[in-house]
């Protein structure tokens, strides 16, 4: 088997979360819970989990980062991290859906849906069929216009459990770095040895890997999912100051 | 100016302007730059979050091109700057990003530096060494301030700044009233170039207050009210006319106070930047100005005035030759910043 090192991270949700992952188990992981700051926190969270795991960005042969959906300023910390440590280290950057990630996660036997925090009273969610299989989504809604029944995973689940019924809602909360990690090194072994290497030559300061990976779908792009258009009006003719 | 100096990658995505900037020492390199100005055209002004996502998507091509025009790779970098703030926050968070994932990746020190000192240091690359002290005008749609700066790369005073709207934010403001696009400044320069700047006498605020502050807005509504009386009468709007008394106010009040600040700290050499630095009218009154006060004019042209990366890189490399202290991985981006913090 080719030798893989993937290095993800995701900053979609209030969890930054960061780890690594042999390609047979997660070698290291940090997560902390602050919404607020993923910007400060990814980069240190990277740094640390490189440190304990006595790799170097030299040693990883990928790069994963969670593509939300989320809300924006944080999702972008990750993915503007994923392609920019890419370029540097001559890696390939991908990106997988936040919701796969939780999904993966769960431990569920039938179909469930996964939900996070869109903000503005909406959730982000996705309908899965198993922790593998995602059948629906992601999409941005009302927490009560969420399908019935299944069960809901993630926060967004959690913190509208009065609307959803408590009785429906699993873990995990968040989604973790290790869980998204693994789904990737996962779908990488799909690959041919021919494939995968292909995958891993990346010049220096190139992407052209991600294009690659793109034609052999098992992994999507390092692009956020934003569901939704940025606020802004066209202005009218200009307001009067004089009455 | 050795071959063994400092290379340094400068990152800028404070507003709309995705900016990769590269010197060696104070030679430029590459300066390239992404805008997102088409985008936010129609909304008449810089919407954060289609700036922010704009940024994103132009950051990596952004470094490639800058990296391909200076003729480097990635591992010619010494080091990485970025601007920390002040700015829109989201905008300034991809740019932060990035910067540390490079300097990461690099294994290289990382400069998180303050935006408007770093308008300050770019025209080194230029006009060479900054006179220690200078005072810099920095006028743009985001900023007018009046600074007294000892040592870009330590110590920045501020003298003044703007009480309501930045100096090229008016100028947005009067273009929409006169019908002219946006971004306002190069075309009320244009319009203005047609019409006589003393056919209307608009006011000047804060003219004689005795401060180093600024006001626009009541001109502002001054140009407005003018306008819709001509209007209402049914006579034509003279828009060259309104342009270049309009411009001639603001510009007026700006020189005037950056050589009050040169008298009142005894300072020789006066600095203008930002992207209102642009404007021709601003650069011919500055440089008449400073030639009867015996001033030393220095405004560095024009695709170094409007947010850029290679200023950022100008000030990192003045703090690597400083022998400042890196900045660490967590630093958070500002969009505050104060300008006496010229690096975090
Ligand atoms: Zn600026």
């Amino acid at each position: 088997m080719t030798f893989v090192l993937v290095l993800a991270f995701d900053t979609a949700t209030p969890a930054v979360t960061a780890a690594l992952h042999d390609g047979e188990r997660v070698v290291a992981e940090s997560t902390t819970i602050d919404a607020r700051r993923h910007g400060e926190l990814l980069a240190p969270a990277v740094e640390q989990v490189l440190r304990e795991s006595g790799a170097t960005l030299r040693d990883v042969t990928a790069i994963v980062a969670g593509t939300g959906p989320g809300p924006y300023t944080g999702l972008r910390v990750g993915l503007m991290t994923a392609t920019a440590l890419a370029l540097t280290a001559g890696v390939p950057a991908f990106g997988v859906c936040t919701l796969d990630a939780l999904a993966y996660a769960a431990e569920e036997s039938g179909p469930f849906l996964v939900a996070t925090d869109a903000r503005r009273k909406e959730v982000f969610w996705a309908r899965y069929g198993d922790p593998r299989t995602r059948l629906d989504g992601p999409r941005v809604d009302r927490p009560h216009d969420l399908p019935g029944e299944l069960p809901v995973i993630g926060a967004g689940g959690a913190m509208y459990a009065d609307v959803i019924g408590a009785d429906r809602i699993r873990g995990p909360l968040h989604p973790s770095a290790g869980a998204l990690a693994a789904l990737a090194a996962g779908r990488l072994a799909t690959l041919s040895e021919e494939e995968a290497a292909e995958i891993a030559r990346v010049p220096e300061g190139r992407v052209d890997s991600v294009e690659k990976a793109r034609e052999l779908s098992v992994l999507g792009p390092p692009r956020p999912i934003y569901l939704r258009r940025p606020d802004a009006q066209v202005p009218g003719t200009p307001k009067r100051v004089t009455a | 100016m050795g071959r063994d100096e400092p290379i340094v990658l400068g990152i800028e995505t404070s507003c709309d302007e995705t900016g990769v900037g590269i010197v060696r020492g104070h030679t430029l390199l590459a300066n390239t730059i992404a805008s997102s100005m088409d985008e936010h055209a129609r909304f008449g002004g810089v919407v954060p979050e289609v700036a922010s996502r704009a940024h994103l998507e132009a950051m990596t091509p952004t470094v490639e091109s800058a990296l391909a025009g200076a003729g480097l790779r990635f591992s010619d970098i010494d080091a990485v700057a970025v601007t920390a703030g002040p700015g829109l926050a989201g905008a300034l968070l991809v740019g932060v990003a990035a910067a540390k994932a490079y300097a990461l990746g690099l294994g290289v020190p990382l400069y998180g530096v303050n935006h408007l000192a770093a308008h300050v240091a770019v025209d080194q690359l230029e006009h060479g060494p900054l006179p220690k002290p200078a005072i810099a005008l920095l006028v743009s749609g985001g900023h007018s301030s009046l600074l007294l700066v000892p040592d870009v790369a330590q110590d920045v005073i501020s003298l003044g700044s703007t009480v309501d709207d930045a100096a090229g934010e008016a100028f947005d403001k009067v273009a929409r009233v006169l019908g002219l696009p946006f971004p306002g400044g190069p075309h009320i320069d244009r319009a203005a170039r047609e019409g006589s700047g003393s056919a209307v006498a608009f006011p000047r605020g804060k003219y004689d207050d005795g401060t180093l502050d600024f006001s626009f807005s009541g001109l502002k509504t001054a140009v407005a009210r003018w306008v819709e009386a001509r209007e209402a009468s049914g006579e034509p709007v003279p828009v060259a006319d309104v342009a270049a008394s309009f411009q001639e106010a603001v510009v007026d009040v700006l020189t005037r106070k950056a050589l009050q600040a040169c008298a009142r700290y005894d300072v020789k050499d006066l600095l203008i930047g930002g992207g209102v630095a642009a404007n021709s009218r601003l650069r011919a009154l500055a440089q008449e100005r400073c030639d009867a006060a015996g001033v030393r004019l220095r405004v560095p042209r024009p695709g170094l005035c409007t947010d850029n990366g290679a200023m950022v890189a100008a000030l990192g490399a003045d703090l690597v030759a400083a022998g400042a202290t890196p900045s660490t991985l967590r630093i958070p981006a500002d969009s505050s910043l104060p300008i006496t913090v010229v690096h975090v």
